[in-house]
């Protein structure tokens, strides 16, 4: 499985990168992608701004390892992952995931699998910015729900 | 000297996401906990809660882990992403 990680305090475009996965494409019979978006209204009112952060070489091994795992569960032929840390504005892709296999099933939920990775596990901080000032945000219950989903399977 | 990182709202409470601290001999990270905890309370209680989570030089360890001078100990809150 061809695998890409990367993560930056640039804005990126997940259309742009999703038609790059796309061409270099070999043997897929399709592919699927999730992209998030910075909310405009948060735990707090109208969020100004959304900061993340990440634990630099850890997040990124951690990531790579939850690849190794995707790999192990389904034939992909290549997965893409990228993720926003810093400052970031209302409306901006924070995160993008591509998924691309033989058939549409694996593709579907190794990038569901790896979104519960992100939303809950991997090394990322989000604080938002608001009128009350600056709130960490922790994962929801839904989202722990959803990445224990896959503990057992 | 160790290198202290704070995480996500350990860094706010710690004023700001590195520190360095000069360890003359090897300590578990609850007697480092401990010892923060002796000049910043707030800090120190924070670090201890049970969500926290510890790494020495990026692997995940106990809190009875030994931290040596020259090592990276850093304290992971509960973790938010996508």
């Amino acid at each position: 499985m061809r695998r890409t990680i990367r993560i930056s305090t640039d804005p990126f475009d997940p259309e742009a990168e999703i038609a790059a996965f796309r061409h270099a494409l070999q043997n897929a019979g399709g592919m699927v992608s999730f992209t998030g978006l910075v909310r405009p209204s948060g735990h707090d009112g109208a969020v100004s701004a959304l900061s993340l952060q990440h634990y630099p070489g850890m997040t990124e091994r951690g990531i790579d390892e939850m690849l190794d795992d995707v790999a192990s569960r389904w034939p992909l032929e290549a997965a893409l992952v990228i993720h926003r840390v810093g400052e970031m504005q209302p409306h901006e892709a924070i995160v993008l995931v591509v998924t691309a296999s033989e058939h549409r099933r694996a593709a579907f939920e190794a990038a569901d699998l790896l979104m519960d990775y992100l939303k809950s596990r991997a090394l990322f901080w989000k604080s938002e910015t608001g009128a009350q000032g600056k709130v960490w945000i922790e994962p929801r219950e839904e989202d722990y729900a959803d990445a224990a989903r896959w503990d057992d399977r | 000297m160790t290198q202290l990182l704070f995480f996500g709202r350990l860094g706010d409470l710690a004023g700001g996401v590195e520190r360095t601290m000069t360890l003359s001999q090897p300590h578990a990270i609850a007697d480092i906990i401990g010892l923060l905890d002796a000049s910043d309370r707030l800090l120190g209680s924070a670090l201890g809660e049970p969500r926290v989570r510890y790494a020495i030089n990026g692997a995940i360890v106990d809190a009875d882990a030994l931290v040596e001078d020259e090592d990276e100990l850093a304290f992971l809150p509960p973790v938010s992403g996508g």
